[in-house]
C-alpha cells in the first residue's frame, strides 16, 4: 500500500490487513496519531535546575525549544525528589511562562494615580540616585541622641534604608545584596526567614 | 509534611512502608494525618507542655540513652549555685532584669566557667553596654566542674528532673486537651523507637517558629532527642521544613540584620572604634570550633574590601555599620510607621500578605519617600497605594500618599544561573534555561548594576563613610544581551580563594587571619573546591550510595549529618551495625564511614584534652557537637539564648486559658510593640475573642501567593479564602458549611467561606471546650483569585531570640454572614475593642515581682 | 568547564528522554501498560492534577469554592483528566490517623465538662491570679465522641481505560481507538463531537469541551509513551500513589498491597476493577484502584457495565422479537386463512 498513499489512510484496508474486524484495535488511528511524539523529544536542549517554591530542593528539567520554554518536569536522577513534584513544583511552567508576568519597568509617582512605563536603566540610576540621597541624609556615624543607652557609640550607618527579602533568592544574589548593603551602611536588611 | 512539603513527605511513607511509626501532633487533622498511623489533636499554643511531658516520661521511666546522654551531652556539668529554677521562682529564671525585661545570663553559668559561647554564638548578650567582659571567660570550659554520676543536685541531669516534674500526664492532659493515654502513647512509641538499634526523627515547620516561645520549642525538641540519643544518627535528629527555595541559604548567607554570612554576628555599637580585638574576643570562644573566629572575619573583610583591606587598618573591620539593638523586621516596619525609615527594598516577598498585621505594613509604606518592589507580578505589597480596605473606605486616599513607587520585573530562576540551599543546607545550582523577556532581570542584575551605579555616584568623595562602598570588590564580569554577572564569579568569592593567586581555597580549614585568604562565607568553604562548582555536581542517585553525596553540595564540607560523630559510642564503633554511619578506623588511625566525618579526622576517641587546653585542641575524642565550647549536645543552655537555659510552658501573648503552670502567665522576654495601631486582646479570658485562631499554609499554595495566586492550575484548586470550624463550633455560632463568616480581633476584620469539618476538633482544656478557627493566609486584594488576608488579624508580637511573630496562637472572634466593614485598628482606631469588658483584667507579666528575682550584680572573676 | 563533575549540566533532548525512559523501565518497547492508583498512599496533594494539566496544557476549570472538604474540582471532565476525591467520613481506617480505642477511654475519663473560659481550678497553683469570667455556654459534642471514629479518604481518579470501552465502542467516527499500549485514545483530529461517547462511558468520564465541542479525557499520556516516558501524573506523584506500569505487573503488586493491608488490620482494602472476573460490565480496568470503602464512597459506580455490552443482547431480543412478529403474522395469516 506504500504505492498507494491516499488509499491507505483509508481504515478499512488498514482493519482488513490488521484482521480487525470490529475495528476496535487501533487501526483507526490517524496521521496525526500515529505521528505522535513528547513535545519534548524534539527540544533544542534541556537545562537542570531546581524547583523555586518551598525548601525541599526538588530536581527540575527544563525543556528548551526555540528559546522556550516548553515543559517543566521533575528531575528523575535527583535523590531528593526521584523525579516528582507537588502541584506548585507541577505548576511551575505556568509560573514563568505565564502571561501574569510583568514584563517593563513601573514607576508610580508621589502621589500618583497610576503606573507608568519606564526604561529600565533610567529607573536602575533613578534607584541609585535615591538610594545616596537617603543615604547622606540619615547617616548616623555616633549616636548623638542625648541619653541613649548607645550615646557616643560609633555606629556608621543608615537607618534610613531598608531591605526585605531573600528567601525566594539565590545564594549569589543574597550575598551581592548584603555585602552591597553592609559597606553602604544599611543595616535594617531582613527576608522570609524572619517569619 | 505532607500538606507543605509533599515530595519530603515521600520518605515518610517510604519509612512507614518499612515499618516506622508515624506520629501527626497538630490541631488540625490535615493530609498529614490522613495517613499517620496517630494524629493528635493538641491546643496551639501547649506545646512545650505536652514535649515538657515527653521528657519528664523519658526520665521517670529511666528511658534515656545512658551512654549518649552521660557521654555526648552536658547533663553531667554542675551549674553555678546562684542558679534558680522557674519552680523557685513563679515562672522565673534566675537573673531577670524587669527594667529591661531581659535576663542577665551569669546565674546559668556552668560552675566556675562564665559565659559560654554557644554554638550558635552569642546573639544579643554581648551587645549590651558594658557587655563584652572577656575577663568572665578567664576560667576554661575544660576546667567545669561534672559528675558523671548524674547525682549531684546541681547537675544539668537533676536540674532538668526538677524542672519538668510537674509536667505530668495529667498536666499535658491538662494544658494540651491531649488525653492522657493518648500522650502515653506517643511519649512511649518516641522511646520504643529510640535506643541504640532505632532512631526517632521530628520534623516541624513554621508551626513551631511563630510562638512567642518558639525557639524554645525547638529546643526542647532537642532536649528530647539528646536524652534518647538521636541526634547525629541517620533516621534521627531535628529537621526543620522550611517554606522557600533557599530561605536556608539567606540564612547561611543571611539577608538578616544580625548578621554577617557565616552566623558571624553583626558587629554591635558597644565596640571601641578600633573594633576588631574586641569583636573577636567577644565572639571568639577558647575552645571549640569557635575558636577560629578571627580567621572567618578577617578572610570576610579580605574578600568585601581587597587590597584595601590591611593589617594596618584592621582590614576594614571599622567601616562596618554596627547594631544598637534590634532592628529586625517587625522594629523597622514600627519605625517605618514612625516615618524613620525613608526608602525600602522588598525583593520576592509580600509582606503585606505574608507578614503580620498587613495594615500596619501598609501604613509603613505610606510613609516611606520610595520603594523598590522587585517580583513576578505586581503584588499587594507593590500595589499598596491603590488597593486596599483603608483605600476603599476612604480613610486613606491615593493622592494623599507621597511614596515614590518602582517596580521592577524579576527573572524566573530559569532565566538565571545561581543556587539555592535547601532545608537540608544542601546547595543546588540551576542553571540558565533562557534568556529572560522583557525587562526582566535577576536580583544578582539588580545588585551588581545597582552597585556598579552607586561606586561611580561614590567615586570622588573623601567623605570617611563613603569608604567602604569604594574599597568594595566588585567584579564579577558581564555577559550576554543583558551584561548579567558571572554567579559563579560569585559563587567563587563566596567560596574563598588565596589572595596571592587566586585560587579557590579547598574548605575552610585552609582559611587564615593574616590576611592571605578572602572568603566570603566561612561555612560555604569547599563549594568551589577545585575550581569546581560542587553544587552542580548531578551524579545520579542511582550511581552512588544511599547518601548520594555527589548530588550537589552541603555545607560544611559536604556533611549531609551534622555531629555525625555521635552516630558511634564514644570508642568510635558504630552504636549498632543497623544504624552504622560514621566510626573510627583504627587501622588507618582516622574517622571514615558513609558521610564527610563531622570531627576532626584524626583525632582518636581516646583523645582527651589537657586541662586547660585551648583551640581545637580542647575538643576530646568523645566530644561529637564541636561547635560547642565544650564539644558537648547542650541539654541546659548556659548562653545563648534569651528567654531561659530550660524551656518552660508559657501562654501566648492571647490565649483561653490561664498558664496552669506557673503565675507568670507569657514569656517574660517576649517582644511586644506597644502601639495605638497594635492593641491586645486579654491575656486570656477576653469575652470579646474567646476563640483561638491558628493560620497556616495548604498544599496548593505557597506562602503569600506571590507565585500561585496568579497561576490557574493552582487558583482553581483553591479558589477562595475560608476558615475550618468544627461542627461543634458551626452548631454554636449558627456557621453554615460552604456559608460566610466574619473573623475579628481588635487589629482588623476578614470575611471568608466555612469548612464545617470534623477534622476540626474542640479540645478538653482545664474542663472547658476550646475552639480552634483554623485560617488560611494565602489570599489578599490581587491576584487571579481573591480573598480578604488572615494576617490582617495578627498582632506584632514575637519570640525574643529571633524576633518570629505569634500567628499560630491567637485569640478572635466568628459569626456568620458577611458582617466586615474592612475596618482595620490602623486606620479605625478602637472601634474593633468594643465593648470594652468590665472588669479587672488579669496581667500577663507579674508586676513588682521581677526585681525581687533580679540577682545582685556579679562581679567579674579576676 | 574541564573535568567539571557536575554532569549532565546541559542535556540534549535525547539524553533528557533516555533518563526518563529509565526512570519509566521501558526498555523493552511497548506493551500493556496500566496506572493502579493505590488510595492509602494517597496524600491528597494534587501533584497529578497539575502535572496533568500542565504536560497537556489544560485551561482551568473555573474558580469556585465547592465546600466539599478540599475538592474544588469536583470530578473529572474535559479540562481535568485527574481528579482527587476527599471524602470525609465518620468511620476509622486502621492504621490512618484515628487514635486508637484506649484513647478514647483515657478521654472520656477525664471528668465533666464546664462553660468555656471559666475559671478553671488547678491543684498546681495555690496562688492564682483572678481571672475573668466569660460564659460561653457550650459543652463539646459529637465530635468529641467521635474521636477515632473519624477518617479522610483520597483518591486520584481517573479515565479507566476499560477493556471494553463503551465510548470506543460508541464511537461512529473512528475517533476513539485502542492504542497498542491498551489505553483508549480520543483522536482530537477526527473527533467530531456527536458526543455519543459520553453517554456510553459508564464512570461519567468522557466529556466535550463547551469551547470547541469535542470530546476529551486522559490520553494515558499518548504521546509519552511513545518516547517511553511516564504518564506526567504518575510521574509527579510524591507517594508512589498511582503506579504505571505494565499491567499485568501492577495487577500482581496490587494484590500483595491487599494481602499486606489485610494482614496490617485494614480489612476494607479491596480493589476495584482489577479484572475481567471483578467487574464483567467493563471486562476489567486499565486504570484500577485500591480502595478503603464501598466504591459508592469515592463517587464510583459499584458495577459499571458498558452501554454497547448490551448491544449484541439487543440485536438477538431484536432478532427474537422481529421472528416473534413474523411467527405472529404467519400465525395469523395461516389462521385468518383457516377461518376464512
Amino acid at each position: 500500500m506504500a504505492n498507494l498513499p491516499v488509499l491507505g489512510e483509508w481504515p478499512v484496508l488498514r482493519q482488513i490487513a490488521a484482521r480487525d474486524a470490529s475495528g476496535l484495535d487501533g487501526t483507526a488511528e490517524s496521521a496525526r496519531t500515529r505521528a505522535l511524539r513528547p513535545r519534548t523529544a524534539s527540544a533544542d536542549r534541556v537545562a537542570r535546575s531546581v524547583c523555586p517554591y518551598c525548601a525541599v530542593g526538588c530536581g527540575q528539567l527544563v525543556y528548551v525549544k526555540g528559546e522556550r520554554i516548553v515543559d517543566i518536569e521533575g528531575d528523575p536522577d535527583s535523590p531528593v525528589s526521584q523525579g516528582c513534584l507537588c502541584p506548585k513544583g507541577a505548576a511551575t511552567f505556568q509560573l514563568v511562562t505565564g502571561t501574569h508576568r510583568e514584563q517593563h519597568v513601573l514607576h508610580r509617582r508621589p502621589g500618583g494615580t497610576r503606573w507608568e512605563v519606564l526604561p529600565l536603566e533610567q529607573a536602575m540610576q533613578m534607584v541609585a540616585e535615591r538610594v545616596k540621597r537617603t543615604r547622606d541624609e540619615t547617616w548616623q556615624e555616633r549616636v548623638e541622641e542625648e541619653g541613649a543607652e548607645h550615646q557616643g557609640d560609633l555606629v556608621r550607618r543608615t537607618l534610613g534604608i531598608a531591605h526585605l527579602g531573600g528567601a525566594t533568592l539565590d545564594n549569589e544574589e543574597n550575598y551581592l545584596l548584603k555585602k552591597l548593603y553592609t559597606a553602604l551602611g544599611i543595616v535594617q536588611v531582613e527576608n522570609q526567614a524572619r517569619i | 509534611m505532607a500538606e507543605c512539603h509533599p515530595v519530603a513527605f515521600r520518605w515518610v511513607m517510604e519509612a512507614k512502608n518499612r515499618g516506622a511509626t508515624i506520629i501527626h501532633v497538630d490541631p488540625r487533622f490535615t493530609r498529614t494525618s490522613a495517613v499517620a498511623d496517630l494524629h493528635v489533636p493538641i491546643r496551639p499554643g501547649s506545646d512545650i507542655a505536652f514535649l515538657g511531658g515527653i521528657v519528664r516520661y523519658i526520665l521517670e521511666n529511666d528511658r534515656w540513652f545512658r551512654d549518649y546522654v552521660v557521654h555526648y551531652t552536658n547533663a553531667a556539668t554542675l551549674i553555678d549555685e546562684r542558679f534558680r529554677d522557674t519552680e523557685d521562682l513563679e515562672g522565673f529564671f534566675s537573673g531577670f532584669d524587669a527594667r529591661r525585661n531581659k535576663y542577665e545570663w551569669e546565674s546559668w553559668s556552668y560552675e566556675g566557667v562564665q559565659g559560654v559561647v554557644p554554638a550558635a554564638g552569642h546573639k544579643e548578650v554581648y551587645g549590651e553596654k558594658g557587655a563584652g567582659r572577656h575577663d568572665l571567660r578567664a576560667a576554661n570550659v575544660t576546667e567545669r566542674e561534672t559528675d558523671p554520676t548524674l547525682q549531684h543536685p546541681r547537675c544539668v541531669f537533676q536540674l532538668l528532673k526538677k524542672h519538668y516534674a510537674r509536667y505530668t500526664p495529667e498536666l499535658v492532659e491538662e494544658v494540651c486537651g491531649v488525653p492522657r493515654a493518648l500522650f502515653l502513647e506517643v511519649a512511649e512509641t518516641l522511646c520504643r523507637n529510640s535506643g541504640r538499634e532505632r532512631t526517632g526523627a521530628f520534623c516541624y515547620a513554621v508551626g513551631w517558629t511563630q510562638h512567642t516561645v518558639g525557639v524554645q520549642y525547638i529546643r526542647t525538641a532537642a532536649i528530647v532527642q539528646l536524652l534518647l540519643g538521636n541526634m547525629g544518627r541517620p533516621g534521627g535528629g531535628i529537621m526543620a521544613l522550611r517554606g522557600h527555595a533557599s530561605i536556608q541559604g539567606s540564612t547561611d548567607i543571611p539577608t538578616l540584620f544580625d548578621l554577617l554570612p557565616g552566623y558571624l554576628p553583626m558587629p554591635h555599637g558597644v565596640l571601641p572604634d578600633r573594633g576588631l580585638d574586641q569583636y573577636v574576643s567577644n565572639n571568639a570562644s577558647a575552645t571549640g570550633w569557635w575558636s577560629e573566629f578571627r580567621k572567618y572575619i578577617v578572610s570576610l573583610c579580605k574578600a568585601w574590601f581587597g587590597a584595601a583591606a590591611t593589617a594596618e587598618n584592621d582590614w576594614l573591620f571599622d567601616t562596618l555599620p554596627r547594631l544598637t539593638g534590634n532592628h529586625s523586621h517587625m522594629t523597622t516596619v514600627a519605625e517605618m510607621a514612625d516615618g524613620k525609615v525613608k526608602g525600602y527594598f522588598v525583593m520576592g516577598e509580600n509582606p503585606t500578605v505574608g507578614s503580620m498585621h498587613g495594615a500596619l505594613h501598609r501604613e509603613g509604606l505610606r510613609k516611606l519617600d520610595w520603594l523598590v518592589v522587585r517580583d513576578f507580578a505586581l503584588t499587594e505589597t507593590a500595589e499598596f497605594w491603590r488597593v486596599a480596605p483603608e483605600i476603599d473606605r476612604g480613610e486613606v486616599r491615593t493622592e494623599d500618599i507621597a511614596t515614590e513607587v518602582f517596580f521592577f520585573p524579576a527573572a524566573a530562576h530559569t532565566e538565571k544561573d545561581g543556587s539555592f540551599t535547601n532545608t537540608q543546607r544542601m546547595l543546588q545550582w540551576h542553571h540558565r534555561a533562557i534568556e529572560p523577556p522583557g525587562d526582566c532581570r535577576s536580583e544578582l542584575h539588580f545588585a551588581y548594576h545597582l552597585g556598579k551605579r552607586l561606586k561611580a555616584l561614590h567615586a570622588g568623595s573623601s567623605e570617611p563613610r563613603d569608604r567602604a562602598i569604594q574599597a568594595l570588590t566588585w567584579d564579577y564580569g558581564e555577559h550576554g544581551p543583558t551584561a548579567e554577572p558571572d554567579a559563579e564569579r560569585v559563587l567563587r568569592e563566596v567560596n574563598g580563594y588565596t589572595v596571592a593567586d587566586g585560587e579557590p581555597v579547598p574548605g575552610f580549614a585552609k582559611l587564615s587571619d593574616d590576611g592571605s585568604t578572602a572568603c566570603g562565607c566561612w561555612i560555604y568553604s569547599g563549594c568551589y573546591a577545585g575550581g569546581v562548582n560542587q553544587a552542580a555536581r548531578r551524579k545520579p542517585q542511582g550511581e552512588q550510595h544511599w547518601v548520594a553525596p555527589e548530588w550537589g553540595w552541603a555545607w560544611p564540607m559536604n556533611r549531609r549529618i551534622l555531629y555525625n560523630r555521635a552516630s558511634a559510642d564514644p570508642e568510635g564503633r558504630p552504636w549498632s551495625e543497623r544504624k552504622r554511619y560514621v566510626w573510627w578506623d583504627e587501622a588507618q588511625h582516622r574517622w571514615t564511614g558513609y558521610d564527610v566525618p563531622d570531627f576532626i579526622v584524626d583525632r582518636p576517641p581516646s583523645y582527651r584534652p589537657e586541662r586547660g587546653a585551648t583551640g581545637l585542641a580542647s575538643l576530646g575524642g568523645d566530644d561529637p557537637f564541636l561547635m560547642q565550647a565544650d564539644g558537648k549536645g547542650w541539654i541546659f543552655a548556659p548562653a545563648g539564648i534569651l528567654d531561659g537555659p530550660f524551656p518552660t510552658h508559657y501562654e501566648p501573648e492571647e490565649s483561653v486559658i490561664e498558664n496552669p503552670l506557673y503565675p507568670q502567665q507569657c514569656n517574660p522576654a517576649r517582644m511586644e510593640w506597644h502601639r495605638r495601631e497594635n492593641p491586645y486582646h486579654r491575656a486570656y479570658g477576653d469575652p470579646r475573642f474567646p476563640y483561638v485562631l491558628t493560620t497556616y499554609r495548604l498544599t496548593e499554595h505557597h506562602t503569600a501567593g506571590g507565585m500561585s495566586r496568579w497561576l490557574s492550575w493552582l487558583s482553581e484548586l483553591q479558589p477562595e479564602m475560608f476558615c475550618e470550624v468544627s461542627p461543634e463550633l458551626a452548631a454554636l455560632k449558627g456557621l453554615r458549611n460552604g456559608g460566610w463568616a466574619t473573623v475579628t480581633t481588635a487589629r482588623g476584620e476578614i470575611e471568608c467561606r466555612v469548612l464545617v469539618t470534623r477534622r476540626m476538633r474542640p479540645l478538653r482544656v482545664r474542663g472547658r471546650a476550646v475552639h480552634t478557627i483554623g485560617l488560611p493566609y494565602h489570599w489578599s486584594y490581587v491576584g487571579r483569585v481573591r480573598g480578604d488576608p488572615a494576617n490582617e488579624l495578627i498582632p506584632f508580637v514575637a519570640d525574643p531570640n529571633v524576633s518570629i511573630q505569634e500567628s499560630k496562637a491567637l485569640t478572635g472572634d466568628i459569626r456568620p454572614g458577611r458582617h466586615s466593614f474592612g475596618r482595620r485598628s490602623v486606620t479605625d482606631g478602637e472601634a474593633l475593642q468594643e465593648p470594652r469588658p468590665t472588669g479587672e483584667e488579669a496581667p500577663r507579666d507579674l508586676p513588682g515581682l521581677h526585681a525581687r528575682f533580679r540577682h545582685p550584680p556579679v562581679e567579674p572573676r579576676k | 568547564m574541564p573535568g567539571n563533575p557536575a554532569r549532565d549540566y546541559q542535556l540534549t533532548a535525547a539524553e533528557a528522554h533516555a533518563l526518563e525512559a529509565r526512570a519509566g523501565r521501558q526498555e523493552d518497547g511497548p506493551c500493556q501498560m496500566g496506572f493502579f492508583t493505590d488510595s492509602t498512599l494517597c496524600i491528597g496533594c494534587k501533584a497529578c492534577e497539575v502535572a496533568c494539566k500542565q504536560w497537556n496544557q489544560l485551561p482551568d476549570d473555573g474558580f469556585r469554592l465547592t465546600a466539599m472538604s478540599y475538592d474544588n474540582t469536583g470530578h473529572l471532565g474535559a479540562s481535568t483528566w485527574r481528579h482527587v476525591a476527599f471524602v470525609e467520613r465518620e468511620t476509622p481506617l486502621p492504621g490512618q490517623g484515628s487514635p486508637r480505642d484506649g484513647v478514647e477511654a483515657g478521654a472520656a475519663a477525664f471528668g465533666p465538662l464546664r462553660p468555656c473560659g471559666q475559671p478553671g481550678t488547678t491543684s498546681l497553683l495555690a496562688d492564682q491570679v483572678s481571672p475573668s469570667h466569660v460564659e460561653v455556654p457550650v459543652a463539646l459534642g459529637p465530635t468529641e465522641q467521635a474521636m477515632g471514629k473519624f477518617s479522610w479518604l483520597l483518591l486520584s481518579d481517573v479515565c479507566k481505560h476499560c477493556e471494553r470501552a463503551g465510548c470506543l465502542e460508541a464511537c461512529p467516527t473512528g475517533a476513539i481507538v485502542r492504542t497498542r499500549f491498551g489505553s483508549v485514545y480520543v483522536q482530537p483530529d477526527v473527533c467530531n463531537g456527536c458526543g455519543y461517547c459520553v453517554s456510553a462511558c459508564p464512570f461519567g468520564v468522557v466529556d466535550r469541551r463547551q469551547d470547541d465541542g469535542r470530546a476529551w479525557k486522559c490520553t494515558f499520556c499518548y504521546d509519552r509513551l511513545e518516547a517511553g516516558m511516564v504518564p506526567a501524573c504518575a510521574k509527579s506523584c510524591p507517594t508512589a500513589s498511582i503506579q504505571f506500569g505494565p499491567i499485568d505487573e501492577l495487577r500482581q503488586r496490587a494484590a500483595k498491597r491487599v494481602e499486606q493491608l489485610h494482614a496490617r488490620g485494614v480489612g476494607q482494602a479491596r480493589l476495584y476493577g482489577e479484572s475481567a472476573a471483578s467487574q464483567p460490565g467493563t471486562a476489567g480496568l486499565r486504570a484500577f484502584f485500591l480502595l478503603c470503602d464501598e466504591p459508592e464512597a469515592y463517587n464510583l459506580p459499584p458495577d459499571p457495565v458498558v452501554p454497547t455490552k448490551k448491544i449484541a443482547d439487543s440485536w438477538w431480543a431484536m432478532a427474537a422479537g422481529i421472528a416473534g412478529l413474523g411467527l405472529a403474522a404467519v400465525g395469523a395469516v395461516l389462521a385468518g386463512r383457516r377461518t376464512a
